[in-house]
């Protein structure tokens, strides 16, 4: 369901432009609202959230789809942690479904699906690692990457089975809004992948918003 | 030529480390069964099976013969060598305390000593602890012998009493490898009456792989994530 945002990016407390390749990861409070835009179109946002207060409580991608029997996520979606607790809604979405099965890329899983001679190519995964490295002080490590959301990302499953990672539904300008019902870590890596249509074979920049709650 | 043979009940856990070039056969005794698993490497539990990577790179959304289960390293930790359940679900986790308690009631072990009504997360945790492991360490699962597929718009869809009495599943293990195993409920299963059935459990040598193995030649993919596994096997010095 397409939904639109009546908050205004002039009233947002924080912006920032993310560019493809590099990482986000920063807190959002409790009641704030957190809006990711696809600035130039067919961008993926590899993203993971935490409790901020005991980061072994996170998002949990078979608790979400589980609890609302739908693999695709998008307005309504309430993001399950592993504890079974709503950390985020998704409030407003002007791409109609994301991805949370396909998982983020990384330069091992790049050898197997492209070529053991592409493992240098920058990946999600390591950006995550990086910003992990420079962030000692919220404690996550290697140990707390898990299962992640593709936002903008279109993983088409069929009744068979099949599995494909198809052209996005994004496009320039569109965005995705979620309202944090905990104090959370945000970890987002704005994807540099080349070898699939996740990016459009052009990887672009995320801005990224955040409004105190209404 | 089988080395170990067990039965394990409904509801159960169990761990254990299966050695590279071994078989793990599972049997669901009655039908309708489900095992969660997880798995690690031994000697860097930071390298784990990985759901996500595992249905890309074969682009399917559930588990069969043909199919390997990868790590996150772009390694293949077991092969399914063997299937007579045809889907086997790896999306959706395990069962947890409140949701058996909501579902079929609190059996405490004080209640029931060693029938109570245990769930796959605490069963994970238990397992895991043993190795180091903790919450953190907690993956998206298998669930064997489970089958949830999707409609046209993504719902999702549990089939009841998929498995039939003996069908069995034969992973071979590619690496040394941590498995945590339960036999409690799927989290979807929401038959009326706790599900407790029994898993048999054998463990065996595996012949040795030919060029033409169907794992190995199930999809290009696999043919590199066993190249990995050589590389791995070949040129690391500790195994790691």
């Amino acid at each position: 369901m397409l939904k639109e945002s009546t908050l205004r990016p002039e009233h947002a407390i924080f912006r920032r432009i993310v560019g493809a390749g590099d990482y986000f990861f920063e807190p959002v409070k409790s009641g704030q609202v957190i809006r990711i835009v696809d600035v130039e179109g067919n961008q993926a946002a590899d993203t993971l959230f935490y409790n901020a207060d005991d980061i072994a409580e996170r998002y949990s991608a078979v608790d979400t789809i589980r609890a609302q029997k739908n693999i695709y996520l998008g307005t309504g979606t309430k993001l399950i942690s592993t504890e079974g607790r709503v950390m985020l809604e998704i409030v407003a979405d002007t791409v109609g479904r994301h991805d949370t099965l396909g998982g983020a890329c990384a330069t091992e899983s790049n050898t197997v699906r492209y070529d053991l001679e592409r493992r240098h190519m920058h990946a999600c995964r390591d950006s995550w690692m990086l910003a992990v490295a420079l962030n000692e002080r919220y404690g996550v490590t290697k140990r707390d990457i898990t299962h992640n959301i593709n936002f903008f990302m279109n993983v088409p499953v069929d009744q068979t089975g099949r599995l494909d990672f198809d052209d996005g539904l994004s496009g320039p300008g569109k965005y995705v809004e979620m309202r944090a019902a905990m104090d959370v870590l945000v970890l987002i890596s704005n994807c540099p992948q080349l070898n699939n249509p996740c990016s459009g074979y052009n990887p672009t920049p995320l801005e990224i918003l955040v409004w105190n709650g209404p | 030529m089988s080395i170990y043979q067990t039965n394990l009940g409904g509801g159960k856990h169990w761990s254990f480390i299966m050695r590279r070039g071994h078989l793990l056969k599972l049997t669901d005794i009655e039908g309708s069964g489900n095992v969660g698993m997880l798995l690690y490497n031994p000697q860097n539990l930071l390298e784990r099976y990985n759901a996500p990577d595992t249905l890309k790179c074969q682009h399917t959304f559930f588990l069969t013969a043909g199919n390997c289960l990868y790590s996150d390293m772009g390694r293949i930790l077991a092969s399914i060598v063997a299937d007579d359940v045809g889907w086997h679900d790896t999306v959706c986790g395990t069962c947890n305390r409140e949701m058996v308690e909501q579902r079929w009631g609190a059996l405490s072990y004080q209640q029931a000593l060693n029938d109570w009504k245990q769930n796959g997360k605490d069963a994970f945790l238990v397992e895991g602890a043993k190795y180091g492991l903790g919450r953190r360490d907690n993956a998206a699962n298998i669930n064997f012998f489970s089958k949830v597929s999707v409609d046209g718009q993504g719902n999702m869809r549990f089939a009841t009493g998929h498995s039939r009495p003996g069908n069995s599943v034969t992973l071979r293990f590619e690496m040394d490898t941590l498995v945590l195993l339960h036999t409690c409920p799927h989290p979807l299963d929401e038959t009326p009456d706790y599900p407790r059935h029994p898993i048999a459990i054998e463990i065996a040598e595996a012949p040795p792989m030919e060029d033409d193995d169907h794992c190995k030649q199930s999809a290009p993919e696999n043919t590199r994530g066993f190249a990995n596994n050589a590389i791995f096997h070949q040129c690391s010095v500790a195994g790691h």
